[in-house]
Formats: C-alpha cells, sequence, structure tokens
C-alpha cells in the first residue's frame, strides 16, 4: 500500500505518496521529474543513478524509498548554486569529461562524494573509488584529469 | 594499395548496418514546411553533390541516398538573425552537434553558439538514412559549409543589391556583411528584415580551404556542455508527457518463441491497467513503473520454442551453417593465381581466428514516448535512424509516414546498437490500445537480452612470404562477421578473400566498425604470426608490404611515439602492434602488456594511436574519440562476451557481463596527424580497430602464446602460465 514520505532534496522538502519498496530512482524521475539523474542497470552496478544522501553516494536504483526518508538527498540539479556551477562540474567541461554524458551526472555526484571525504585524493584512490561507475563512451582518464582539477581548484577556494 | 579503393572514398554501407528491409517513401508537404519557416532566408537544396556522389565508382545506390533526392530546407536565417541549421544525423556522443556548429560557423562568418541544430526530427529534417558508417563528417559536414556558404552568398547579395555595389567588394564578418571600399556594414538580421528569399544551392560554391580555417579546426568546447553537468538536458529516457502510462513488455524466456497462451486475468484487475496481446507481443501499461512490473509478472504466459545453439558450439555452427541460396550474398574477391603462389612460395601458415558476440550495452537502454493523436503518431526515441523508425513504425501500424513524426533528443550513446526502433513500436502499441501516450524504457537485462549483437565469427586466414619478407599470396575466408575491413590494405599479388553469410544463431546487427574489428584482428594477428615465422620484426615486416603512403604514415608516426624501435620489452612485458584503414581513417595502435607469470593477470599499460582522417575539424573532440574507441575496445579484446545457452543469455548484467572500467584504463597517448589537403572524414569507428591485434600480439611477445580468439583473456591466462 502507497504511503507518504517526506523527501529533502536540494534543500527543499517534497512529499510523496509511493510503495515503500520503491526505489529512490524511480521517485526522483517519476514523481517529481527530477530526471538528471540517470537509470543504467537498476542493479547497482554502473552508477548512473549516483546521488547524495548526507554528502555520500549511494546508488539511488537500489535505495528504496522508505531508507531516504528525512535524510538531506542531493541530486547533480542541486549542486551549482544559482548560476555557478560546482567546481566538479565546471571542472568536468574544462576537461572535455564527456560524449554522449549519459554517464556524467552520477561521474559528478560520486567524485563530489570523494572530494567530500578526502580533499586531495590520490590517482589510485580515484580510480579504487569511481570504479563502481561505467562510461560505455570512454572518458575515464578524463573524468580521473576532471575530479584532479577539481579538487585543486577546492582546495584552492577554501580559506 | 588496392586499386578499387584508391578509386573510391565512398564507404559500402556494411550488410548488418542496413536493417530495414526497404525505404518506402512518401512525398512529404515541403511547401508547409517552407511556409512554416516564415520570411528571412532559407537555403535549399536537392540532389546535392557530395563526397560520396561525386567520387562513388561503386555503391552508387547507396551513397546517391546518403542525402535525399527532394527538396529540402537546410539552414534559415530569420529576421531577428536567428540561425537554424536542419539535418538528419543525430548526437548520440560523437560530438557532431559541436564538430557540425563549428562547419556552419566557419562558412557563414557566426559564432558557433548562435546556430540553433535541429538534428534528427522527421517531421522538420531533410531525409538522412542515419547516423552510421562515420558518414556524418565526409557527408553531412560538407553539406551543411556548402549550405552556409550559399546563406552567406545569398546574404552578400542582398546588401549588394541595396547598397548598389559590386558583390566583390562585400566580405562577411562576425554576423555582418561587410563593404570593404567603405566603412558601411549590415547585421544578417538587417538584411533578411523584409525579405522572402529562397536560396536554391548552386552546383558549385567555393568552400573556405581547411589551412584558412578560423573555427572549424580548432578545439570547441561541447557547445550544450552545461546542460549535461547540470542534468538538464532531455535525454529520450528523461522524456514525459501529461497523462504518461509506463508500458513494459511481458518477454518470453528464450528467442524465437511462439506465445502459446496469456492468462492476464490478475493483470487486467489492477487498477487502471491496460493490457495488449497482439501476434507475439505482450505487454502492459499502468500508472507508474511499479504497477506496470506488477502487471507483468502476473502474466502466466505459455511460449513455445525449437532448441536452439548454445556457445560451445557456436563456431562449429556457424562454419556449418551457411544461408540458404535463395538468400546468400555471400562474395569472393580474387586476383592474380592463389593456388600456383601459395605452392610455389617458401613459407606458409594457415591460422583460424574466432569472435564471439559482444553487446553495445550503450548506459542508457533503449527508451521511447508514444502519443497518438487520432491515427497522428509521435514517438520521442532514441535511435541512430529516425527515419528508419519512422519507416518501422508506418509498417507496422500501416500507416503513411507524413503521419508518423520521430523525434531523437541527444541521446545516450548507440555503438552502432540502436539503428531499429523496437521501444518505440512497442510504446506505440501500448499507447493505441491504452490511449494515453506511454513510456517504454528497457531495463538493462532487457537491453542486454533482446537488442542485437555484434556477429560472431570464424575467420581463416592463409599467408604465404618468401623469405625476404615480401607477402605473395593471401587467402581470407569470414564466416558470418561480415564484410567492412575484408579486404587486405597489404600490397599483395595474389588474394583470394570470402564472405560466407551464416544464419546467425543471435540477433546481430551493426557495431562502432562492425565487421573491420574482427577481420583487422585477424589480419593483422596473421601478419605477426607471419613476422615472427620469418623471425623480422613487425613492423619492418608490414612496411614491407605496404605501399599505401597513408596507412604507412600512421605506423610510422605511431611506433616514433611509442618508441618501437627503441624499447625493448623487459620481463612479462611484450609491445605489439595493429592497424589498418577503415571508414575512411587510417589507424595504427601501439600496445604494451603486462602479463603477471604468477597469476596470470593480463595489464594493457600503454597504447599509443596514430590516427588520420584528413583536415581535423575539432582537434580534441577527435582525440576524445580516439581515446574512448581504444578503451571500449579494450573490452571486446580482452574480456567481452555474451554466454548464451539455447535461446537464453547467460550474463545480461553488467555484473556477470564484464565492461571496461576506471582500473582497466592504461596510459592513452593519442597522435593526430592533420592532413589539411584532405577532406575531412569521420573517426567514430576506425580509431577502434587496432587495439585487439596489438594487444594480442603483445601478449604474445610477453609469453610467448599465440592467442586466436576475441575475447582473448576473459579470465586472465591462468591456466596456461606456469609461476
Amino acid at each position: 500500500m502507497p504511503r507518504k514520505y517526506t523527501l529533502l532534496i536540494n534543500g527543499q522538502s517534497f512529499s510523496v505518496d509511493v510503495e515503500p519498496d520503491e526505489k529512490l530512482l524511480s521517485v526522483l524521475r517519476d514523481e517529481l521529474d527530477l530526471t538528471g539523474t540517470k537509470y543504467g542497470c537498476g542493479e547497482g552496478q554502473c552508477g548512473a543513478c549516483t546521488v547524495l544522501i548526507d554528502g555520500r553516494a549511494q546508488r539511488s536504483c537500489i535505495t528504496p524509498i522508505s531508507a531516504a526518508s528525512g535524510k538531506s538527498i542531493t541530486t547533480v540539479e542541486g549542486l551549482a548554486k544559482e548560476d555557478r556551477l560546482h567546481p566538479v562540474q565546471q571542472a568536468f567541461l574544462d576537461e572535455e569529461a564527456m560524449q554522449c554524458a549519459y554517464c556524467t551526472s552520477g561521474m559528478i555526484m560520486s567524485a563530489v562524494s570523494l572530494l567530500n571525504q578526502k580533499q586531495d585524493p590520490s590517482n589510485a584512490e580515484i580510480l579504487q573509488f569511481m570504479q563502481g561507475n561505467i562510461c560505455r563512451c570512454g572518458t575515464y582518464p578524463r573524468i580521473v584529469a576532471a575530479i584532479r582539477r577539481a579538487s585543486g581548484a577546492m582546495k584552492e577556494s577554501r580559506p | 594499395m588496392s586499386p578499387d579503393r584508391q578509386s573510391t572514398t565512398a564507404v559500402e554501407p556494411e550488410r548488418y548496418e542496413l536493417r530495414s528491409p526497404s525505404y518506402v517513401r512518401f512525398e512529404s508537404n515541403r511547401r508547409g514546411f517552407l511556409k512554416f519557416l516564415g520570411s528571412g532566408v532559407v537555403v535549399v537544396c536537392a540532389a546535392p553533390r557530395t563526397a560520396g556522389s561525386q567520387e562513388s565508382g561503386r555503391s552508387r545506390r547507396d551513397s546517391e541516398d546518403d542525402l535525399p533526392r527532394e527538396l529540402d530546407a537546410w539552414l534559415h536565417i530569420d529576421p531577428s538573425g536567428g540561425i537554424t541549421a536542419f539535418t538528419g544525423k543525430v548526437e548520440v556522443g560523437q560530438n557532431i552537434r559541436t564538430s557540425l556548429s563549428q562547419a556552419i560557423s566557419e562558412e557563414l562568418h557566426v559564432p558557433p553558439a548562435s546556430i540553433q541544430l535541429v538534428m534528427g526530427d522527421t517531421r522538420l529534417v531533410p531525409f538522412d538514412m542515419g547516423t552510421f558508417g562515420s558518414r556524418t563528417t565526409p557527408t553531412m559536414n560538407l553539406q551543411l559549409r556548402r549550405v552556409s556558404a550559399a546563406a552567406r552568398d545569398a546574404l552578400i547579395a542582398i546588401a549588394a543589391k541595396k547598397w548598389n555595389v559590386d558583390p566583390a567588394s562585400l566580405t562577411a564578418e562576425n554576423g555582418r556583411i561587410v563593404d570593404t571600399s567603405s566603412t558601411r556594414s549590415a547585421t544578417y538580421s538587417e538584411l533578411v528584415k523584409g525579405q522572402q528569399i529562397t536560396e536554391l544551392l548552386p552546383s558549385e560554391d567555393p568552400l573556405i580551404p581547411a589551412t584558412q580555417w578560423k573555427i572549424a579546426g580548432r578545439t570547441l568546447p561541447k557547445v550544450d556542455g552545461r546542460d549535461f553537468v547540470t542534468g538538464k538536458h532531455r535525454y529520450p529516457s528523461d522524456y514525459k508527457l501529461p497523462g504518461m502510462l509506463f508500458g513494459k513488455i511481458v518477454r518470453p524466456k528464450s528467442f524465437n518463441a511462439t506465445l502459446i497462451s496469456a492468462d492476464i486475468r490478475e493483470a487486467e484487475s489492477l487498477p487502471g491497467v491496460t493490457v495488449v496481446r497482439d501476434g507475439n507481443f505482450l505487454g502492459v501499461a499502468a500508472e507508474t513503473s511499479v504497477l506496470a512490473a506488477r502487471a507483468a509478472a502476473s502474466v502466466r504466459a505459455e511460449w513455445k520454442s525449437d532448441p536452439q545453439p548454445s556457445n560451445g558450439e557456436l563456431f562449429d555452427y556457424l562454419k556449418k551453417n551457411r544461408v540458404p541460396k535463395d538468400r546468400d550474398d555471400g562474395s569472393v574477391h580474387e586476383i592474380g593465381n592463389v593456388k600456383e603462389a601459395f605452392s610455389s612460395t617458401e613459407h606458409r601458415l594457415n591460422s583460424t581466428y574466432q569472435i564471439q558476440y559482444i553487446a553495445h550495452a550503450p548506459l542508457e537502454p533503449r527508451a521511447a514516448v508514444a502519443q497518438w493523436d487520432e491515427d497522428h503518431l509521435t514517438v520521442w526515441t532514441g535511435t541512430q535512424r529516425p527515419f528508419g523508425v519512422r519507416s518501422e513504425l508506418a509498417t507496422a501500424f500501416h500507416l503513411p509516414e507524413e503521419k508518423i513524426r520521430v523525434q531523437m533528443p541527444d541521446m545516450g550513446s548507440g555503438y552502432g546498437g540502436k539503428h531499429t526502433g523496437d521501444a518505440a513500436l512497442e510504446a506505440a502499441r501500448l499507447a493505441r490500445a491504452a490511449k494515453r501516450p506511454v513510456k517504454v524504457v528497457w531495463t538493462r537485462e532487457e537491453e542486454f537480452t533482446w537488442a542485437y549483437f555484434r556477429p560472431a565469427g570464424v575467420i581463416e586466414v592463409s599467408c604465404a612470404a618468401n623469405g625476404d619478407g615480401k607477402i605473395t599470396a593471401w587467402e581470407f575466408r569470414n564466416y558470418n562477421s561480415g564484410t567492412a575491413g575484408i579486404r587486405t590494405y597489404y600490397d599483395i599479388p595474389n588474394q583470394r578473400i570470402e564472405f560466407v553469410p551464416v544464419d546467425s544463431p543471435l540477433r546481430q546487427g551493426s557495431y562502432r566498425g562492425l565487421a573491420a574489428t574482427a577481420n583487422h584482428f585477424a589480419r593483422e594477428v596473421q601478419m605477426d604470426e607471419m613476422a615472427a615465422f620469418l623471425k623480422m620484426d613487425p613492423l619492418e615486416f608490414r612496411l614491407k608490404n605496404l605501399k599505401d603512403d597513408r596507412l604507412r604514415a600512421v605506423f610510422q608516426e605511431g611506433a616514433k611515439k611509442f618508441g618501437w624501435e627503441k624499447k625493448k620489452p623487459s620481463n612479462g612485458v611484450g609491445f605489439g602492434m595493429g592497424g589498418g584503414y577503415e571508414k575512411l581513417g587510417y589507424v595504427a595502435t601501439f600496445a604494451e602488456v603486462f602479463v603477471d607469470s604468477g597469476t596470470g593477470t593480463v595489464t594493457v599499460q600503454r597504447i599509443v594511436t596514430a590516427f588520420e582522417c584528413g583536415a581535423i575539424v575539432n582537434p580534441d573532440g577527435l582525440r576524445s574519440q580516439v581515446e574512448g574507441a581504444n578503451i571500449m575496445g579494450i573490452g571486446g579484446a580482452l574480456f567481452e562476451a555474451i554466454q548464451f545457452q539455447d535461446g537464453r543469455i547467460l550474463n545480461p548484467h553488467f555484473a556477470q557481463y564484464r565492461v571496461p572500467r576506471f582500473k582497466d584504463v592504461p596510459k592513452i597517448e593519442t597522435v593526430l596527424l592533420d592532413r589539411k589537403d584532405l577532406p575531412s572524414v569521420g573517426a567514430g569507428e576506425a580509431p577502434i580497430v587496432g587495439i585487439a591485434p596489438a594487444i594480442g600480439n603483445a601478449i604474445f611477445q610477453a609469453t610467448g602464446q599465440r592467442l586466436r580468439s576475441l575475447p582473448l583473456a576473459p579470465d586472465g591466462l591462468k591456466a596456461t602460465v606456469k609461476s
């Protein structure tokens, strides 16, 4: 039976009526029309659906809505502050780290989570953290370069 | 270089590239379309001359179909100065929205950002066969440059008339026509105001040569990149309409199954659920995706199918199941006297190579939203062939094509895997029954199972060479994988090259580079085998048998960057190369591979690719394509393979079907050869053909093991390397 859930997404509160086992991904996309978060596999294997829950990267396609309710959720739509892109978004543009870009939101959200946890990750740490995100176009080296660039930019902007 | 390749720059579409049987083409109402564009300057043209139709000696039909024969509008400058260009090509990640904008921008002298490019909307754009075969740059880039040059000339003519001056004294600069004899100038917007000019493209227009390009030829970031990093861009699977339902298809357990019975009572009892059974089609539509999935799962369907082949017997099957005579379109290319050359030459080799089916696995699965308005159908779907999908829909629903509109929002990649309109047909069928718009998005499992695959193949190669390294005879027989890249570009006097079509046990079709990946693999590994047999350096052996200067150049430049002659591999490390010519582009790839003798783990450590595709339009975009092709190619080379048994796919998930990930990526260096004296050609496919043989040949150098089956080492070399 559908239940009422309150979701805090990108600083805004939403109320939805859905089944408890419905996944966060379909709620975001179908109920709230936040389609920046992508479906890639529905099994937590490709990272296209990555969002931040309380600041940490989570696969929204395997996260039941009941587990996301009441927590702070950030999607790719919530990263930029007004017109100013998040440093990770800007770095993806600067490194042209995309082709079809379908993986891009998931890549960006994973990268933001990594840099939240570790300001200056090593290359090996980047690869390890990002291993669960698939880019079929093969822009991996550019994504690594973008994460390095964003790490540098975020370091500089810190007081 | 083989003479018939030299004489043509047109690409023969690969047999598997064209999947729909025929193109029934109805008259479209272009007059109405021109009216819709309103005043301003419209550039229209018909039967244009293109690189393909100008220079093609063969495959006339195909090159003529490259561009439409009807009168079509290609470019419009409206009185507010807005510039809109129209193309049937689609953006799938190869970045042509950007490179085509550069082409228009170059000739029209306006910033790329000021151009709106309408792509792949069958209602608005000129007919196009589809986005495949690396045809966008050689055909559409040239076409849009010509169209833009015509528009520029029309603007100059308007200004010349207005100011009563010689058009020769006027030039176009940054969105203005400038009178060089005075300080007078006017914006395009000022010039087209109040005009109603339809400019028919002249048969010849002078284009700006690549050496003088200011916007093309330089790196330009993705024109709408910001929409992608913010999640704003709507892919086909993101489309949503008011009142839209979610569709779900009830699939049989195996391929080629016939629906015997279906108990749909439970599904129909669910609130707001529509169930459709039509022939072999069984599907549901519901208010939410969760409800649709539940309804589909509740259907008790009985299917019947005959036993089908499995992986274990695949290669044997391919050799024994040539298609029946009435469908046999096999081919043989023969020059010289192969038999005699083999018997009179000192050294001979025979090898058999095998290629497994692999999946495209585009990250965005097939998706479509369909909407009916009386008997008019509109579909938004991810496809490389919007007009092909329109044709499929017309056939399926017995509709004239003008009642169908297919729109293709820039999609989440294809790699040759989205030529068909499966999801569009499914969504349209459900929408017709439900009388509401319906969206169908395939699951990953459906995408891995019900799409189509890169063809599997068996390739038998025989080669004869003299002790001095000159190849005298070459025999090459390809079962099933296809004809792209089947001819050898090595200079061999006696050749027999045969393609044997087979009734494929799995649904197969186009793929990035298609059979060229398999054919280059077999050819370039055989070259390595013969070089090793003759104890010659593989590069020296290739160059000794290669006359084509452009191909020699990429091998030589790649070798230089790689340090082929300077570096000697050390313990466990091997170097290998593979290269060739495909879809008009020239490629040579060098790989450095490490094989851990204890664990058998194969690691590609470094790749160098030299690539040449004429005058470069966007250097960084090109570099990205070459890198991406290499990375995608690592999967097919080392570990990707579809496992199947009796009509079922056994590994339809990313957890079971391994694709390249971050840790699989070596250091990649790309050498771009910019030939400003040659026409620009495509680059999405050719760079993928060298990587598999390069890795295979490097593994041989590292271990002495000659691997002849793709994928080369899905589980490493554990079983065969002693620690």
